[in-house]
């Protein structure tokens, strides 16, 4: 009999549920027993870098707005260093936490972070990743959360050479990555997980 | 000083086994019908961006965080319920602890209701029982809270479909790779076997990997029963990369 690998197993992942806001955003759903909910607020001082807003809305198959999901954003500062005990490259902005977590509105879903627009982070063989947000989305009915990107539409030349963008098989599909510019500083994502316009997920 | 010294560094997240997490689809439980992407998941090596993740000191913690008798409670009073002790470890698939591991947990009350605007189930809210808590794992990446046995509830899917007693949990590690959300079971529910979203597991042993047993070692007597539930989250590969002195 072969050795045995002294592994464990990941616990395997069950559905946020509906009622995934008490835990996570209490404060949204109305208990305040915490100060605040975490991941509101991604500022907490002047930052650098340029500014930006995202909102989007997460569709199902059906093209209806899902209201029970929760959106997680993770990102490097404008200077591309991660605000996280394994960054080891340098500090990163003492008043950018990278991090944004939000429950959408009550009754149309959008999602909203206010935050700023990341600098290039290397991929690991050193080339240089288009600037990007890791995406989180859990909601009812997903049995295990959804990784996806945020790449922005107006980063053409990063895009076109970035290490995941540039080996996407369906390269129609890449159009669902990426932020599309409404105003000044202001992107639109939308996340749709199932049908024509399925969003990339990513299995990371 | 004689030579290259061996140093262990971590490495990217070994990838997720597939074959051992649920799928996105699973029709007996009918909201991942139209909820799972239907394309294959783009798989690629973790980078920095998913090797990398949020920090959550013990600053962030009130003193009842991980007490859900009393988080909620008017002064004096405490939740309705049979009293218990959720504890175990956070390791990851190395079987290293996870120290500094943020835990969120929210759960029905001891009659099954939510305290959530949307929940229409008819059994009563405990005024003095709110659902959350949350705690963040020890040195050796340990942790426990305090609340009461969750009621199982009857859910819109089939029928008649009750979920078994259960609390949820969130769970950040120290890369966002990590992240994960599940549901603690508990030992003997009869309810288990029945349940489309425990169904949606794959096997009895993942099906037992979420159900906690009894822990008589650390229930207090007269007091609280004791539940154990370890949670692993995805390991880093180790490397050995050869350091050598300046100048050598
Ligand atoms: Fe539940």
């Amino acid at each position: 009999m072969p050795q045995d690998r002294n592994v464990l197993r990941e616990s395997p992942s069950q559905t946020a549920g509906p009622y995934v806001h008490i835990g996570c955003t209490p404060n949204f759903t109305g208990i305040d027993i915490y100060d605040g909910d975490l991941g509101t607020a991604m500022k907490t001082g002047p930052v650098q870098g340029q500014e930006i807003t995202i909102t989007g809305t997460v569709f199902d198959g059906t093209g209806t707005p899902l209201r029970d999901a929760m959106v997680e954003i993770w990102q490097a500062d404008a200077a591309g260093l991660f605000a996280s005990q394994n960054e080891t490259r340098g500090a990163s902005d003492p008043n950018f936490t990278g991090w944004g977590r939000s429950p959408g509105d009550m009754t149309t879903g959008e999602f909203r972070f206010d935050t700023v627009k990341p600098g290039s982070v290397p991929w690991p063989d050193g080339r240089m990743q288009a600037p990007h947000i890791t995406v989180w989305v859990v909601a009812r009915g997903i049995n295990i959360g959804l990784h996806t990107r945020i790449y922005f539409e107006d980063e053409g030349d990063a895009n076109a050479a970035d290490p995941i963008l540039s080996r996407i098989e369906h390269q129609n599909r890449v159009p669902t990555l990426l932020a599309k510019k409404t105003s000044e500083g202001v992107y639109l994502f939308n996340i749709h997980l199932q049908g024509p316009d399925e969003t990339i997920f990513f299995d990371i | 000083m004689s030579g290259p010294t061996l140093t262990p560094s971590l490495g990217g997240y070994v990838p997720r086994d597939r074959t051992w997490q649920p799928d996105a689809l699973t029709p007996p439980y009918k909201t991942s019908v139209k909820r799972s992407p239907s394309a294959a998941l783009l798989s690629f090596p973790s980078s920095l961006s998913e090797e990398t993740a949020p920090i959550f000191g013990h600053g962030i913690l009130g003193a009842l965080d991980n007490d859900l008798l009393h988080n909620f409670a008017t002064q004096g009073q405490s939740a309705i319920g049979p009293r218990i002790i959720v504890h175990g470890r956070v390791l990851d698939e190395m079987a290293r602890p996870v120290p500094g591991a943020l835990l969120e947990i929210w759960q029905a009350n001891a009659g099954g209701r939510y305290r959530h605007k949307k929940e229409s189930y008819l059994a009563p809210l405990d005024p003095n029982f709110g659902g959350c808590g949350r705690t963040i794992t020890a040195a050796d990446g340990s942790y426990e809270f305090h609340t009461v046995y969750p009621g199982p509830y009857p859910w819109p899917n089939g029928m008649n479909d009750w979920r078994p007693a259960h609390i949820h949990f969130s769970v950040f590690g120290h890369g966002f790779a990590q992240r994960l959300i599940t549901q603690m079971y508990f030992e003997g529910d009869p309810h288990i076997p029945l349940c489309p979203i425990v169904g949606a597991l794959k096997s009895q042993e993942a099906v037992d990997a979420l159900t906690a047993p009894l822990d008589m070692h650390r229930t207090v007597p007269m007091d609280s029963r004791a539940f154990k539930f370890d949670i692993v989250l995805r390991g880093r590969r180790q490397t050995f990369f050869e350091n050598r002195k300046d100048g050598m």
